[in-house]
């Protein structure tokens, strides 16, 4: 819904393409890849994807912010996208559990956006055309400069991004500390403007009370949470995935030990991969994108795993550098997206850039060895050329049921598999959280067989 | 797996007449399920009691059974048919339960007849409120918490554990659930516990927490034979708990859940439906979350196609029923192609980037007394859905199509708004609450104080509220003075032009109406484009031809230069006019197509076969109202339309048409409009010798008793133009007159109404015929078993008359190719007669397609649909074999609604209250389907 006193904003497309709405967020300039997502629901985790960095985000469904923002629902330790894009944006929102509303979240992440817009001519406009370079302005009216600017605008091809976000130094993260696991950007401004202004916004006594919790740094567990008008015997009768990791993590503080060492190669790893793997006993180090093998191996780690990103892999020499070694070193190893197009690169395989990619959570894809379809989350504008894919170095374990992409693949020379989707979903569906466990049995696996040999 | 070959037969059963919580949405979805399984090959059989279903045509099934839905009628088929499989999830609870039963009676074994598309365990575990609880349980997936006691005391403590009241109360062991229910108060609370422990045989009741008041939402599922699951549609309710959902204006998709929540519900969607067998076809779950947490608890688990199935369909266009057909012979999902966009695969989960609403339609007029609270069982009649870009859109669509004379959402100047009356509707769940909210928000109520009252997610609350926000700002412009942005502001709301005139009306000087407001708009450039449905938000390209209006940008769908025709539907189905009118449009569409037109169907009811996307060669799910109607034709510049078929909806909208140069197929708008005034068809009568009963038209209680005076009681008393016989009723004296024409001056202000005499113990028959110019065809002449004075709605109906001398019936034959020729008819022409001795009086005439039109087709085996449309298109009625395939008589049974409206009595009159009929065939009148009815016949007539 327009506020009384909407600012104006521009949308300016590369190929001269120019839409008028009105500005949401920070005010300024972005500019970056115009990509759209068809998911429904998960906005904030799609924000805070660090495969989506530097891009501008289209939704395609119209009521963006409706439940507000949540701490728990950050996937990494800022908002990554740089533009937002939405038909009609919503100023208010409902979600007790919520800290605060998408505006001011998105103005203390300094996201430009853009709202009232025809997004579905845009979408069908990329669809014909193939994704494009725009820029968002709510500061300059100059729609003639705003193009010009989307031209210049450097394309994604060749563009080393995983550098961008990773991490600045190595972090561990073990099964007894998984307590409150999310990075909590939504809260980040709590003390000074972003209470003030949930509490403007809330209807509800018990948002309010959220976002106390969250200022006094008390993590928003179920309890918290609750309506003043919670049956008392709430607690420990819930189903929900995210209770449980709460659970795990206060009644397993001490005493679960990590089972498995696993050595994440952090080039935009989304939180809920951290959460399934530590779920599942490890204790993960993410490393830096560019540290060198040595220093992993110093940690001893029983596994690899390369992780989703943004940007282009092919530039990324230094990746490939340390998954050459990785695989020398005969551990499992698991890639996911980025990581997935890094290992195909190290075993010669093509990636080329698509024409639109796939960015959404209702993307089918069929394990071939199972004959099972799994409903899977996406957001990939780059994939691997299956004619370049020889039978004698990998095979081919998943396919995309639309158009016929390449989805997974066991490699035949190591021991490693990887897939194109995102089987930790957030936002999406849950059908291939699988992946983890094989790969927490190829770990057990190879332990035992070690530890025979 | 690819599809079966070891079966080759298949019996359909379908639903049977319409009821309440039983309508055409099975039809819909049975027509899907023949069409989808004989496209692979099988020959289907199918048996359904209502004739007025596409289902029942001959082009949709290869041996139709029009019979009474009983174990027996299906053994009888059965014997005949020999099928192979039996598919029971297309024709709701009725198929169902017909199908557990021979199941547990062991026929299905014994014949070797295989159950498809279902798990009868599956079925019996989910109907059994125990069974189901322990699989809930098992599976780990949360209920509302509960425990039995034994004494009052036990059931304080209970209270105390599940954190005070209101709790459920369910007595052990009763029937139906009696004693049960939920207790807000201390009060009532002793009251009730005592009296169930009392009630139960075992002296047990279990209590239960209540979720009323939590957010409700649906999942619509559907599973293949090697167990892939996928979500087509997620359902929030914008009413919460405690209203049933049949009654519940609903969202697609969920609009307040985060996606951890929204995944919450999926996976324990699929792991419910995998819990339950393992057939493959359809499913739909319910679920209620607790407002503020993460906790879900299952409600309750279809594993059926239903009604929620045929609107996920068409909210999303994903076709749920026939696609589940075919799982059930044995396809899996990835071997089946996306319908819609027929690239990609049927293997997903729809994406929508449009808003859809549902709101049901209620009938409570027609039943003085009826307790209208919404609660946990369904009241409504029919539903309209409605698309827009944005939730307060598509909600002011939603009210444009209710068709009850409403502009949208309020602002349509129809209410006076009362603080008191406000507070008191909103205190409960009445069918207007959302009219209500607005209401409120119109006195500066908060939103918090609507929530609080409600429960309603403040987002939706909202959402009006800015609906209220722009009307207030618009109040106080004028047309000269609204600017562009504004206007476009207005429209992407849904606010219609007569919404848009009424409110910067109220202060400008002077009236604006909706003609100037349209204008205004267009010379600003705004105006309406269509988008796509296409379940994948754009992300594909797609060709099927399924679009909604909105005020974006793009236009989507391109004009053709073929000869065009556009057919308007007859909106959501209610008591005088339901599935019958659907049938005759989709007649309409498959008989314009086959004289070479391109057909456009217009219609927002999701329970019909008409709004399938394709069976147009164009669909437009919009509200059949003439804003919308205009956009469309403005937009596709059709060479006519047919409206004859779409009831009274369309009816409404010939003035409009004809006042802006748009032709009408067949009948001139000045005869149909001839034949509802009545003093001008009184003429016409005169002139053409044929005699009608005394009458006169009032507008005043004086002016009434005069006319009653004059031409002898009893009278019946009616508004003009209304179908259904909505308001009339008949008065014996003066003073019933005076008391009956005071009720209608309220609900029918403006409307001028007839006094006609009425014929006592006179015998009423319906004729219904085609005329082309030269001829008259008759398609059936319908006999009455009750008196005249009931609806022939009500009636129930024999084809051909069992009691009437020649003479009368060569009289009918000659006054009704009279009258069609005297109005100029090309088509459908109805004819209601009374008859008292040799006396034939015309009681009214319909040039257009009635509700026995269906029954009449069926009964004769004659397309008399397709005839009729043809004819209005111009063919000739000697191009068409007309020979009748009845053999005794057919004799027409209506259904009614009392059963769930206890407290309302049972009474016929005027005014029509049958939901649905039923076909059945006499071989002769001892059959107890003629004996019963003719016994009873005058029993319930009043007024």
């Amino acid at each position: 819904m327009p506020s009384s006193k909407n600012e104006k904003a521009i949308l300016a497309l590369a190929d001269g393409t120019v839409v008028h709405g009105i500005a949401i967020g920070h005010k300024g300039t972005a500019g970056g890849e115009l990509c759209f997502n068809t998911s429904m629901t998960g906005y904030q985790e799609i924000f805070t994807d660090p495969s989506y960095h530097g891009q501008l985000m289209m939704m395609t469904y119209p009521h963006i912010g409706n439940y507000g923002v949540s701490a728990r629902d950050d996937e990494a330790h800022k908002v990554m996208i740089s533009g937002l894009i939405v038909r009609a944006f919503s100023y208010h929102y409902s979600n007790l559990m919520a800290d605060g509303n998408l505006n001011d979240y998105l103005k203390r992440n300094k996201v430009i956006g853009i709202t009232g817009i025809d997004t579905r001519k845009l979408v069908r406009h990329i669809r014909e055309k193939g994704v494009i370079n725009a820029i968002i302005s709510s500061d300059n009216n100059d729609a003639k400069d705003l193009v010009k600017q989307a031209r210049q605008w450097p394309s994604m091809v060749g563009l080393e991004l995983a550098s961008k976000v990773t991490l600045e130094d190595p972090r561990t993260y073990k099964p007894g500390e998984l307590e409150w696991n999310h990075p909590s950007i939504s809260q980040l401004a709590s003390h000074t403007d972003g209470q003030a202004s949930a509490r403007k916004f809330t209807t509800h006594t018990a948002t309010s009370r959220a976002a106390e919790a969250a200022t006094a740094g008390v993590p928003s567990t179920v309890s918290s949470r609750s309506g003043k008008n919670q049956p008392v015997e709430h607690e420990g009768k819930q189903n929900g995935g995210i209770k449980e990791n709460e659970e795990q993590g206060k009644s397993g503080k001490d005493e679960r030990r990590a089972l498995y060492k696993v050595a994440a190669l952090d080039y935009g790893i989304k939180q809920n991969i951290i959460n399934n793997l530590v779920q599942r006993g490890c204790m993960l180090r993410l490393f830096p994108a560019k540290t060198d093998f040595e220093t992993i191996m110093k940690w001893e780690p029983d596994a690899f795993f390369f992780s989703n990103g943004p940007g282009d892999p092919n530039p990324m020499v230094y990746a490939i550098d340390t998954i050459t070694k990785a695989k020398e070193s005969g551990k499992p190893i698991f890639g996911i997206c980025l990581g997935h197009q890094l290992l195909a690169l190290s075993e010669g395989m093509q990636v080329t850039k698509m024409f639109v990619g796939h960015r959404g959570a209702n993307q089918p894809v069929k394990n071939l060895h199972h004959d099972h379809v799994e409903i899977t989350t996406q957001n990939h504008g780059f994939a691997i050329d299956s004619d370049s894919v020889s039978p004698d170095i990998a095979e081919v374990t998943h396919r995309n049921l639309n158009d016929g992409t390449l989805e997974g693949l066991n490699f035949k020379r190591f021991n490693g598999f990887s897939v194109q989707y995102h089987p930790e979903a957030s936002p999406g569906p849950h059908d291939s959280s699988y992946l983890f466990d094989e790969f927490i049995n190829r770990i057990k696996t190879h332990k035992a067989q070690k530890g025979l040999s | 797996m690819p599809k079966r070959t070891d079966i080759q037969t298949i019996l359909l059963i379908g639903s049977g007449p319409i009821v309440i919580g039983q309508a055409c949405e099975f039809d819909y979805s049975g027509t899907q399920a023949c069409r989808s399984l004989r496209e692979e090959g099988y020959r289907v059989v199918l048996i359904n009691s209502n004739p007025a279903t596409i289902m029942t045509d001959p082009i949709m099934a290869d041996a139709i059974y029009l019979k009474p839905l009983t174990t027996q009628s299906i053994k009888e088929i059965v014997e005949i048919e020999k099928p192979d499989a039996v598919l029971p999830t297309m024709g709701g609870q009725t198929a169902l339960n017909l199908a557990r039963d021979l199941h547990h009676e062991g026929y299905w074994e014994k014949m070797k007849i295989e159950i498809i598309g279902v798990d009868i365990d599956a079925i019996d575990i989910t109907e059994n409120r125990q069974q189901f609880r322990d699989l809930m349980e098992k599976i780990g997936i949360d209920q509302c918490r509960s425990r039995t006691a034994k004494s009052l005391l036990d059931a304080k403590e209970i209270v105390l554990e599940l954190g005070g009241l209101p709790v459920v109360i369910r007595p052990s062991f009763t029937l139906g659930g009696s004693g049960g229910g939920i207790v807000w108060n201390e009060e009532q609370f002793e009251k009730k516990v005592l009296r169930g422990l009392e009630l139960s045989p075992i002296h047990e009741i279990l209590i239960e927490e209540s979720i009323y008041g939590w957010k409700e939402f649906e999942l619509e599922l559907l599973r293949d034979n090697s167990n892939n699951v996928v979500i087509i549609c997620s359902i929030e309710n914008f009413d919460p708990m405690g209203v049933h959902t049949g009654d519940s204006v609903t969202v697609a998709p969920t609009q307040t859940l985060t996606d951890k929540q929204f995944q919450l519900l999926r996976d324990a969607a699929i792991k419910m439906m995998r819990s339950i067998g393992t057939f493959a076809g359809g499913c739909n779950v319910q679920f209620g979350i607790e407002p503020g947490t993460d906790r879900l608890v299952a409600v309750e688990i279809n594993p059926r196609v239903s009604r929620s199935s045929a609107l996920a369909s068409k909210a999303t266009g994903y076709p749920i029923a026939k696609i589940a057909a075919k799982l059930a012979v044995g396809y899996n999902l990835d071997e089946l192609e996306n319908q819609i966009t027929k690239t990609t695969s049927a293997c997903f989960e729809p994406s929508i980037d449009y808003v859809v609403v549902k709101v049901p339609r209620f009938n409570f007029e027609k039943f003085p007394g009826v307790d209208e609270e919404l609660t946990t069982q369904m009241k409504a009649v029919g539903e309209v859905m409605s698309i827009g870009r944005t939730f307060p859109e598509a909600l002011n669509k939603a009210w444009q199509s209710l068709e009850i004379g409403r502009g949208g959402l309020g602002a349509d100047g129809y209410e006076d708004i009362d603080r008191e009356e406000v507070r008191k509707r909103l205190l409960k769940a009445y069918w207007d609450r959302s009219l209500q909210i607005r209401n409120a928000f119109k006195l500066g109520t908060s939103a918090e104080e609507i929530h609080d009252i409600t429960k309603i997610d403040p987002w939706f609350l909202e959402q009006i509220h800015y609906l209220v926000r722009l009307e207030n700002r618009t109040e106080g412009q004028t047309l000269n003075a609204i600017d562009e942005k504004d206007m476009r502001e207005l429209k992407q709301a849904g606010f219609s032009d007569r919404q848009i005139a009424w409110l910067l009306s109220q202060s400008d000087v002077e009236r604006i109406s909706e003609k100037q407001v349209r204008k205004k708009r267009l010379e600003m450039g705004i105006k309406a484009i269509f988008k796509m449905v296409d379940t994948c938000a754009g992300e594909f390209p797609a060709s099927t031809p399924y679009y909604y209006s909105c005020y974006d940008d793009e236009n989507e769908s391109v004009v053709t230069d073929r000869k065009k025709v556009m057919i308007l539907g007859s909106g959501p189905n209610r008591i005088g006019q339901g599935i019958e009118f659907d049938y005759s449009c989709v007649h309409a569409v498959l008989a314009a197509k086959e004289m070479g037109y391109e057909t456009i169907m217009v219609n927002c009811n999701p329970e019909t076969v008409s709004t399938d996307f394709d069976i147009a060669d164009k669909l437009y799910f919009e509200p059949v109202f003439w804003e919308h109607v205009f956009n469309i034709i403005e937009h596709e510049k059709p060479e006519g339309i047919i409206l004859q078929v779409g009831g009274q909806t369309a009816l409404k909208l010939a003035k409009q048409l004809t006042e802006n140069n748009i032709r009408i197929f067949g009948t001139p708008f000045e005869m149909m409009d001839l034949a509802e005034d009545r003093g001008k068809f009184s003429k016409t009568l005169i002139n053409l010798g044929i005699p009608f009963p005394a009458y006169g038209t009032a507008f005043t209680t004086k002016e009434a008793s005069q006319i009653a005076k004059r031409i002898a009681y009893p009278v019946l008393l009616r508004p003009s133009y209304v179908l259904g016989g909505q308001g009339m009723c008949i008065a014996v004296k003066e003073s019933e007159l005076e008391d009956h024409v005071r009720t209608l001056l309220k609900t029918h202000p403006e409307n001028e109404f007839l006094i006609d005499h009425f014929l006592e113990n006179a015998i009423e028959v319906d004729f219904d015929s085609i005329y082309d110019g030269e001829q008259l065809h008759i398609c059936g002449i319908m006999q009455h078993l009750e008196p005249a004075g009931v609806h022939s709605g009500d009636s129930t109906a024999v084809l051909p008359p069992y009691s009437l001398d020649d003479h009368v019936i060569e009289k009918m034959k000659e006054y009704q190719e009279k009258i069609a020729k005297a109005l100029n008819v090309r088509g459908f022409i109805n004819v209601q007669y009374a008859v008292q001795g040799s006396d034939v009086f015309v009681i009214e005439a319909n040039p257009r397609a009635t509700r026995t039109i269906p029954f009449v087709a069926k009964a004769t085996g004659r397309p008399e649909a397709d005839i009729g449309v043809k004819v209005m298109l111009g063919a000739k009625l000697s191009e068409f074999d007309r020979t009748s395939k009845l053999k005794n008589f057919a004799i027409k049974e209506p259904i009614f609604p009392f059963d769930k409206f206890p407290e309302v009595k049972k009474e016929l009159g005027p005014e029509m209250k049958s939901t649905g009929e039923t076909i059945y065939f006499l071989e002769n009148f001892e059959d107890e389907h003629f004996r019963k009815p003719f016994e009873f016949k005058n029993l319930y007539l009043s007024k």
